[in-house]
């Protein structure tokens, strides 16, 4: 099967003065539909960078990076942000609602984006936000909201494109160990039961018992990676708002 | 859409206020400026613009109005000869003294037309009625100046250039750029008013008669009398207001202002709408990495320029209104003709959405890779 992502021989070189950072040395990685892969490593050492790089935010220096089997290293900045509407849906540490909009506009807007008519989208918003466990809080406003309800609307609006790929940087970084825990297992619902592939930035422990498998970053190049057998699904899912058979 | 633009655009209500105040400021100076360049352009020719002729006949290089040169009045006749002349009358239009009651003396702009003709002849009357003027001495003057003139009602003799004026009746709202008010009189009386020779004439009206060509009188008028200028009216009422407005420099200064209005509407709202921006920008740069096209981030930002323009446009219309209507009692008036009205809204518009571009450019250069910046 062809993987969601396929990087090889990306190099990444932030141009900043005369010299330039080197950034992204070479590196070879495919991430496959439903698997869960964490990046960890210290910091500065490239984790967003890649991670930027397989959203389609940042463009490569050189290599080649396939979204779904099509190049995009190639493709000019303006291409870009269709590939991310189709492809990808982000989940941010800050998780990067509007403030403004209430919980279900915030997925309503992501729908939009995709040509769903305004009907059609509050619908599916509330379906979204009910599959997150938040069905109730539609027209909540995200101030009102603790910071794993958060981010679970976070994920929704992410899923609100319907992406192949999930990426996830430091998504609970900003939320207590147990809150974190409960986005982690919709993460990797994701994966398992829906078929996403899905990558998670994280300096966090708590939660690597997560990942199938870990990618370590260092100085810009893969240190190591080690595959984790996947733990089945059903062991993780104890008395969150989200049961996996509403993801499924 | 979901209503980014609009919860964005009111969640901050403080800047929201300074936004609108921009805009209502600069509206209300636009309309009041141009409002004043229509009525100064209005009452510079509009002793002219009601005449009712066809042309203005007057001596060699008379530039304007008020600047007529007296000619003899036998060419009356040679005009009143030509083929297509419907009508001809002589008229005076000419500065000249008001002597007041207790004394003092005004300068006012006598009006001489012939009574028994349709040329020239007064026009809004509120008391009495032209033919009143068949009467010795009679003149009429606007309510407007009566205070100026020192006159308080109908029957007061005041005196001319020397002569007996009776006051017979009052018109409404002619009022003289120059600030002296017209008076209007018969032909003769005008002539003793403003000291012409008893042979003379300042200016001749002429009416074409219906079917007749316009160009094709012109000619044989141009023809057949010696030493004069044959203006269309509209010729000769767009000479007077451009040397009233243009030559002194008076209109300049209110189209300056008008101007100035403009560009401070137009800094406080790229001012303010670029503070909303920025204050956003994350959220702008997070519908850039959802894969929103700058297009869809340009029409949240044009949306908002879009409501302030018309909230704006609404609010300061309605200051406008006030403004104009309390300027009619006074000796300037602020006119806004409904296309003028109309013309601002565009111009409102306009001004948020082009104030908007600076706002438009920032978010062009958004790097979407900033979501993932602390
Ligand atoms: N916009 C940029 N301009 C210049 N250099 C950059 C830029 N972004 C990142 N870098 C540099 O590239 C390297 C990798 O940065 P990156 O943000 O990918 O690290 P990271 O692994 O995500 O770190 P952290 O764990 O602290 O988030 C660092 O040396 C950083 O200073
Ligand atoms: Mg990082």
């Amino acid at each position: 099967m062809q993987p969601a992502i396929a990087v090889r021989q990306l190099t990444k070189t932030y141009a900043e003065g005369s010299t330039g950072t080197l950034a992204m040395r070479g590196v070879d990685l495919d991430v496959h539909a439903g698997e869960l892969l964490m990046l960890v490593g210290p910091s500065g050492s490239g984790k967003t960078t890649l991670l930027s790089i397989m959203g389609c935010i940042l463009t490569a220096t050189s290599g080649s990076v396939r979204i779904a089997g099509r190049e995009v290293a190639s493709l000019r900045e303006k291409d870009l942000p269709a590939i991310r509407l189709q492809h990808i849906g982000f989940v941010f540490q800050g998780f990067n609602l509007f403030p403004t909009l209430t919980a279900g506009e915030n997925v309503e807007l992501m729908l939009d984006l995709k040509g769903v008519s305004a009907a059609a989208a509050k619908k599916r918003a509330q379906e979204l936000l009910e599959q997150v466990g938040l069905g109730v809080k539609y027209d909540s406003f995200p101030a009102d909201l603790s910071g794993g309800q958060k981010q679970r609307v976070a994920i929704a609006r992410a899923l609100a494109g319907d992406p192949g790929i999930i990426l996830a940087d430091e998504p609970t970084a900003a939320l207590d160990s147990r809150t974190g825990r409960t986005v982690m297992e919709m993460m990797r619902e994701l994966a398992h039961k829906r078929g996403r592939a899905v990558v998670i930035v994280t300096h966090d422990a708590r939660v690597l018992d997560f990942a199938d498998r870990i990618v370590k970053i260092e100085d810009g190049a893969i240190a190591k990676a080690s595959d984790v057998d996947a733990v089945p699904p059903g062991l993780l899912v104890h008395g969150m708002p989200l049961a996996a058979a509403s993801l499924a | 859409m979901p209503p980014l633009a609009q919860r964005n655009l009111f969640h901050d209500k403080v800047r929201l206020t300074v936004t609108l105040t921009g805009i209502v400021f600069s509206v209300v100076l636009i309309v009041v400026q141009l409002g004043l360049f229509i009525g100064f352009t209005t009452a510079t020719s509009g002793l002219i613009d009601h005449s009712g002729a066809d042309f203005w006949i007057t001596s060699k290089n008379v530039p304007y109005v008020e600047q007529g040169v007296a000619f003899s009045e036998r060419k009356l006749n040679q005009v009143r000869a030509v083929a297509g002349v419907a009508d001809a009358q002589k008229v005076i239009a000419h500065w000249t003294q008001w002597k007041r009651h207790d004394g003092g003396e005004e300068s006012v702009q006598i009006v001489g037309f012939n009574v028994d003709d349709n040329l020239e002849r007064p026009w809004n009357l509120v008391e009495g009625r032209v033919e009143d003027m068949k009467s010795p001495d009679a003149i009429i003057l606007d309510e407007l100046y009566k205070q100026k003139l020192g006159v308080t009602r109908v029957g007061e003799v005041f005196e001319i250039g020397g002569h007996r004026a009776r006051v017979v009746g009052f018109t409404r709202g002619i009022r003289s750029f120059t600030t002296s008010p017209y008076v209007f009189t018969t032909f003769k009386n005008a002539q003793s008013y403003a000291r012409l020779r008893e042979d003379q004439t300042l200016f001749i009206l002429v009416k074409v008669a219906p079917g007749a060509s316009l160009e094709q009188v012109r000619r044989d008028l141009l023809g057949h009398v010696k030493d004069v200028e044959v203006y269309t009216t509209a010729e000769f009422s767009r000479m007077t207001t451009f040397y009233w407005m243009f030559t002194t420099g008076a209109g300049v200064a209110v189209l300056i202002a008008a101007a100035l209005g403009l560009v401070v509407g137009f800094v406080v709202v790229a001012q303010t709408i670029y503070a909303t921006t920025m204050d956003h920008i994350r959220e702008y740069g997070t519908l850039k990495a959802m894969g929103a096209p700058n297009s869809y981030v340009y029409k949240v930002i044009m949306k908002q320029a879009a409501i302030s323009a018309v909230i704006g446009y609404v609010l300061g219309m309605i200051v406008s209104a006030f403004v104009v209507h309390a300027s009619q009692a006074g000796g300037a008036a602020i006119l806004m003709p409904p296309s003028m009205a109309v013309g601002m809204f565009f111009v409102t518009l306009l001004m948020c959405v082009g104030a908007a571009l600076v706002s438009i450019n920032k978010v062009t250069r958004i790097d979407p890779a900033m979501v993932f910046k602390g």
